[in-house]
């Protein structure tokens, strides 16, 4: 049996440096806003034969764009971020690449926002998730009154949510400095994707845990709390493996337009998976223990350091 | 009990025909042969206009100023002839904006200039002021009541029609009054009568004909259109000005093709994913991951049916929430065949081992996925106050995702599981994937 609970120190210790990190990330880069957020305009242009990107930069440059940015989705068809653009002078950008490259643009989409709208979005979707997760805290403290202090039980799941938000929103923010990753509106369906498996894989390791107290499985809830996560590792694995098939399947084949919501996923069932199993459950425990002002004091290798 | 169990896999059989059979392509539900899908998936532009509602009439409320300029683009853009458009209102602190979605329009520039223009006709008179210059003034006449009005496009009957001048070789749009406006046009003309009279459209003089002779009802304004000018001008004039100035905020055209293709990519990452899925189930769960997944089968076809029956409108948030829904029906039934292997494991008989391992599994079940429907109640909530449409989308799609697995997971793998242990089709722990007991 492994002692999922007894590491507790070890995963707050990993998942105190990610947030740690991804705080930092945050605050020092924040998150590489896309064009839903920030005023300009994307463009993606199907060609009808392939297109060199070096080719396509420069023939970009010799109009006017050479600040653009391009991203190649296969070879003959690219995304373009510039500046704010009419429609006229959208026109022409499309007419001197066709005339340019000698190449029919076969099809395009284009997108221009003023920030005002997305701006809103991101906050109204905050907003969003604090309610909810308010709403979760209260349903779950109800779902577990016949526990002692069913209240713990809500704090302790929205704790591990926002730990997987948070982990979610980092990785974003480090993908966004490190690989010019850049969060658009979809990515904010991902986060709200997230917040809601992340929800539900807690509640089921918390309802193993409730039916094993209910049961009298030990009268140390540290015991408690390590079978019922050991009974879901299970479940947990075979549902976050089944889920990643249908991600990883989305990610690589499921085109351009999606992949930021899919890599949200992506990282946010994984870490789902990790809280579930290494952070939810052991929160009840510290606080059970009454541990929560001992937790770093007694990290492993501030121990050790004692020694 | 064995008579409820097999009237049970009837209706489950009949449910299936039928979903499927709303879900099978070509045959017309709800006035439409396929799923209604959003613009992401299907090409189109989308518009989003800021109302500057500070120019409304001060007898207004903001709301009724917003709704008179939503009817007005809706009337303007049925007129346009584009199939199912969206024109919808939203209010945030940021402002008040229209949000109007044309699906597969083709010139969206002469969209654009449609839907955003003002088209305030007006008709003025050349004044001489005190300085000597001459300017035009809005020209004004007493109405049936004896007050004094101005002269606007309020007073047209909707019929302006755009035609062809052979004599000019122009495009020129004939117009009528209503009652009120011929008895104001009357006194005008009789007053301007040899003297020219300004046709004025937003502020600027479209032209400058002169008065000929006293006329009453109808009337012609004479510019240098093109057809699709006098055609534009023709529909604007008829669907009335909007109340406050729009300028446009955003604007996203989709590609037709492009769309296409995001939803092709789409789907098959979905079937090869849910192939897996299938595979991996029938390895590690052997009987019960077979039968949980003819369960999903029927899920994802009646979810799909659902889809199609409300209509709901599939975009790629949409899509996202329905896979996240499949993701949580999929972990339903994981929960079960677990419970199952535990049970089993535990020396139960297959009969027990099936009722407790759905009695067990139903608490998780049900917590989970009620707090999943209370996120997805206030994301949609929130979403419809904010005009946050994509998360209306997500949010619709997994609720509607998650209430039918729970349903399918009672219901359907359930009734599915007793007939094969009480038909005696799979008796070894082995079939279930239990190795130890």
């Amino acid at each position: 049996m492994i002692d999922f609970v007894g590491k507790r120190r070890w995963f707050f210790l990993i998942s105190g440096i990610l947030i740690v990190i991804g705080i930092i990330s945050l605050a020092v880069f924040g998150l590489k806003w896309g064009v839903d957020f920030s005023s300009g305009t994307a463009i993606t242009l199907q060609f009808e034969n392939p297109v060199d990107l070096a080719e396509l930069r420069q023939q970009l440059a010799d109009l006017g764009y050479g600040t653009a940015t391009i991203q190649s989705a296969g070879e003959e068809q690219f995304f373009i971020r510039i500046g704010e653009t009419t429609s006229d002078e959208y026109a022409q950008l499309k007419e001197g690449l066709q005339a340019g490259l000698g190449n029919n643009i076969t099809d395009s989409s284009v997108f221009t926002v003023s920030p005002v709208i997305a701006a809103a979005t991101v906050r109204n979707t905050g907003i969003a998730v604090v309610i909810a997760s308010i709403g979760i805290l209260l349903y779950i403290s109800w779902a577990f009154r016949k526990m002692p202090k069913p209240f713990r039980w809500g704090i302790c799941a929205i704790l591990a949510l926002f730990h997987d938000l948070i982990i979610v929103i980092a990785i974003f923010s480090i993908l966004g400095w490190a690989a010019g990753m850049e969060v658009d509106a979809l990515f904010v369906t991902g986060v709200l994707a997230v917040a809601g498996v992340s929800v539900n894989n807690i509640v089921v390791v918390f309802d193993r845990i409730r039916e094993n107290s209910k049961r009298g499985v030990s009268g140390d809830f540290e015991v408690i709390a390590n079978v019922g996560i050991m009974e879901s590792v299970g479940r947990s694995m075979n549902t976050g493996l089944a889920t990643l098939f249908v991600i990883v399947a989305l990610y690589l084949l499921g085109g351009v337009t999606i992949r930021n919501l899919v890599l949200a996923l992506l990282v946010g069932i994984t870490t789902g998976i990790y809280s579930s199993l290494c952070i939810a459950g052991q929160l009840l425990v510290v606080w059970d223990k009454g541990e929560w002002g001992k937790l770093f004091s007694r990290l492993p290798s501030a121990r050790r350091a004692s020694q | 009990m064995k008579r409820g169990r097999s009237g049970l896999l009837i209706f489950i059989v009949v449910l299936f025909g039928l979903t499927l059979w709303v879900v099978w392509p070509n045959h017309e539900i709800r006035g439409r042969t396929g799923f209604a899908l959003g613009l992401d998936l299907r090409g189109g532009s989308q518009l989003v206009y800021s109302a500057n509602l500070s120019l409304k009439d001060p007898g207004q409320t903001d709301a009724q100023a917003l709704e008179g300029v939503k009817q007005t683009i809706e009337r303007r853009v049925n007129k346009y002839g584009v199939t199912e458009p969206t024109v919808a209102t939203m209010q945030n602190e940021q402002g008040s904006f229209i949000l109007v979605q044309l699906p597969g329009v083709k010139d969206i520039d002469e969209a654009l200039k449609l839907i955003g223009q003002v088209a305030e006709l007006d008709f003025r008179e050349q004044v001489v002021n005190a300085t000597g210059n001459t300017t035009w003034v809005v020209a004004k006449a007493i109405g049936s009541d004896g007050q004094e009005k101005e002269l606007t496009g309020k007073y047209l009957k909707p019929n302006a029609v755009p035609y062809f001048n052979e004599q000019e070789y122009r495009y020129e749009i004939a117009f009528e009054w209503n009652a009120e406006g011929a008895i104001l046009f009357k006194n005008i003309t009789t007053r301007n009568l040899n003297k020219p009279l300004g046709i004025f459209l937003d502020n600027e003089l479209v032209s400058a004909p002169t008065v000929q002779a006293v006329i009453e009802a109808k009337g012609v304004i004479q510019g240098d259109f093109t057809l699709n000018e006098a055609n534009t001008l023709a529909i604007q004039l008829n669907s009335g000005a909007l109340d406050v100035p729009l300028t446009i905020v955003e604007r996203r055209d989709i590609g037709a093709t492009l769309g296409a293709d995001s939803l092709r990519k789409s789907l098959l990452a979905g079937i090869i994913g849910s192939a897996l899925i299938i595979l991996f189930m029938i390895i590690y769960y052997r009987v019960s991951g077979l039968v949980a997944c003819l369960a999903l089968v029927v899920y994802a076809v009646l979810n799909l049916a659902v889809f199609r029956l409300i209509p709901v409108v599939l975009t790629l948030p949409g899509i996202a929430g329905f896979l996240v829904s499949v993701g949580m029906g999929v972990d339903g039934n994981v929960l079960v065949c677990e419970r199952l292997k535990e049970e089993l494991r535990r020396g139960s008989t297959l009969e027990r081992a099936v009722e407790q391992s759905f009695r067990q599994s139903w608490s998780a079940i049900w917590d989970s996925n009620v707090t999943v429907f209370i996120a997805c109640a206030v994301l949609y909530w929130l979403g419809n106050t904010f005009g946050n449409f994509t998360v209306v989308g997500f949010a619709t799609t997994l609720f509607i995702g998650v209430a039918l697995s729970m349903f399918t997971q009672v219901v359907v793998t359930r009734a599915f599981l007793r007939t094969v242990v009480a038909g005696g089709l799979a008796k070894s722990p082995r079939a279930y994937g239990v190795f130890k007991t």
